[in-house]
């Protein structure tokens, strides 16, 4: 099979982790993956970001594919149920908008910057060193901290079932997964 | 005389199928699309039977089951 360029984007996403690690700024970067599919299912009507462009997806691909870090076992039946994945979209969501409002109160002056990074919404990372100041206000790098940690936990989470079932078990239950096929489903009805 | 021939294809529980296009993209044949975003759809006429989609899918939707022609 002939490869594309969008066969590459799994380089975009390792990137992007990696860059966290040095400037939480880049974390903005990660809007993009936010937005596209989103975009893409709303005008287009397809699920164009998973099935080609996803970078994220490639990478669990490649990691348990061509690497072998998988144990490619059958996804639990649970895991795929319609409960689970609607309902891990609303947590995620939930998740999200809390994420928002703390960086509503930064930006108000109602708390202070909160320089760490929050794995699987619990654990709290000091994450200082990626952190150099910004020019802007304060809330446009808490919200850098805020989605940078989204995008980390999902990547665990990801990196775990990947190991536990098959590679790109997460985009069973990935919430921009979910969330553009239901887009799809009522636009194409 | 009328021979049975026995074909082996993929089919797709598609309301288990979360249209990630895994299968797409291992399909040596491109027998496999996803439509409108929803699910996966096998073309019969191309599809060869050899499984790489349904060892692929995530979501484990894909039986390949032999079926008479
Ligand atoms: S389901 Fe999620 S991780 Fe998988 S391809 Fe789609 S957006 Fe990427
Ligand atoms: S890999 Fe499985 S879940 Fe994904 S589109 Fe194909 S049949 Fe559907
Ligand atoms: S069984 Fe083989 S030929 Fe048929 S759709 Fe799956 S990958 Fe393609």
């Amino acid at each position: 099979m002939k490869k594309h360029w969008y066969d590459y984007l799994w380089i975009f996403s390792l990137t992007y982790l990696v860059l966290g690690f040095f400037n939480i700024l880049f974390a903005w970067l990660g809007l993009l993956c936010f937005f596209l599919p989103l975009l893409i299912s709303l005008i287009k009507g397809t699920k164009g970001y998973c099935n080609r462009y996803c970078g994220r997806g490639q990478l669990f691909g490649l990691l348990g594919g061509r690497f072998g870090l998988s144990r490619k076992k059958d996804i639990p039946l649970w895991m795929k149920s319609k409960g689970f994945r609607y309902g891990f979209l609303v947590f995620f969501l939930t998740m999200f908008f809390l994420m928002l409002w703390n960086t509503y109160l930064v930006f108000a002056g109602a708390q202070d910057l909160k320089q760490v990074v929050t794995l699987l919404w619990t654990f709290k990372v000091p994450w200082q060193w990626a952190y150099h100041g910004t020019l802007f206000h304060e809330a446009i790098a808490q919200f850098a901290f805020g989605f940078y940690s989204v995008m980390l936990t999902s990547t665990v989470l990801g990196l775990i079932t990947m190991i536990l079932f098959k590679p790109r078990s997460w985009c069973v239950y990935c919430p921009m997964g979910t969330m553009t096929q239901l887009i799809c489903k009522v636009k194409n009805r | 005389m009328c021979k049975i021939k026995k074909k082996r294809k993929a089919f797709v529980q598609q309301t288990d199928c979360v249209a990630c296009g895994c299968c797409v993209k291992v399909c040596p044949l491109g027998a496999i699309q996803v439509v409108k975003g929803i699910m996966a759809e096998v073309n019969m006429e191309k599809c060869v039977g050899c499984g790489k989609c349904a060892k692929e899918c995530p979501a484990s939707v894909i039986e390949v089951r032999e079926v008479e022609i």
